[in-house]
């Protein structure tokens, strides 16, 4: 979470950059990149020689939104349900 | 909500009707697909799985699949499923489930009931935003409709 937080100031930065004042080694960051990529968090960009990584602006918010998303549908269901015990109950 | 914020959803409806009612609308497969919108095809047991089309318009090809964890009668009611498996050309078997709980407790008015479904992290950030990308638009005006058809229709 630590590169995360790196990335978050808006910044483009290298892994040698990603790596200062890291206690990870430039493998285990590579590593840890490869993941964040994969789990669609950070994107990778290449800028001539060096692969630069930021992170994917909208990727947490999308996360939070599919959530509320689910959590309206449970609303709706949930909704649907009283309705259908409350009516049921009065006949 | 004491988790990860993006771990879990927590909903509380309190109902008027008997925790014994409330407990055969959710437990009840046929009772159960009335208000959720679902054909399933066999009747809950624990640790079995039932599955059934979704009955809401222009979502019929999506075949919900919800395997029971756990019913203890008139408390507690638990299944895991897929969350937004609605593309039909996708295996989601080998996917990590998120687990729905429904919990059920006596008030005087009737039965509050609490709903958590939990092991959102779990699931690939990429996946949840295909997923959303599909439901938008379509799913919260079905489900509107179907909240209109059970009031109308009791």
């Amino acid at each position: 979470m630590k590169l995360l937080a790196k990335l978050s100031e808006g910044r483009s930065l290298s892994i040698s950059r990603l790596a200062e004042d890291s206690p990870l080694t430039r493998q285990a960051i590579t590593r840890h990149l490869l993941v964040l990529q994969t789990a669609g968090l950070v994107r990778g960009v290449r800028q001539g020689r060096e692969n630069l990584f930021q992170l994917e602006p909208e990727a947490l918010d999308e996360a939070r939104q599919a959530l509320d998303r689910i959590s309206r549908q449970w609303d709706h269901a949930l909704a649907s349900l009283k309705a259908f015990v409350e009516n049921d109950e009065a006949d | 909500m004491a988790a990860s914020s993006t771990d879990r959803i927590e909903k509380q409806v309190d109902l008027q009707a008997s925790i014994s009612r409330v407990w055969r609308a959710l437990t009840d497969h046929r009772e159960f697909g009335q208000w959720f919108g679902v054909n399933l095809e066999l009747p809950f047991r624990t640790g079995e799985m039932t599955r059934g089309n979704i009955t809401y318009p222009g979502y019929e090809h999506v075949v919900m699949e919800v395997t029971v964890n756990e019913m203890k009668p008139e408390e507690r009611f638990s299944f895991f499923w897929h969350p937004f498996a609605v593309d039909p050309a996708v295996d989601y078997s080998h996917e990590e489930q998120t687990l729905v709980e429904f919990t059920l407790d006596a008030i005087p008015t009737g039965t509050r009931l609490t709903v958590i479904e939990s092991g959102f992290d779990k699931i690939p950030a990429a996946r949840r935003d295909e997923a959303f990308r599909m439901n938008e638009g379509g799913w919260t005006e079905q489900v509107k409709n179907i909240e209109k058809y059970v009031i109308e229709s009791p």
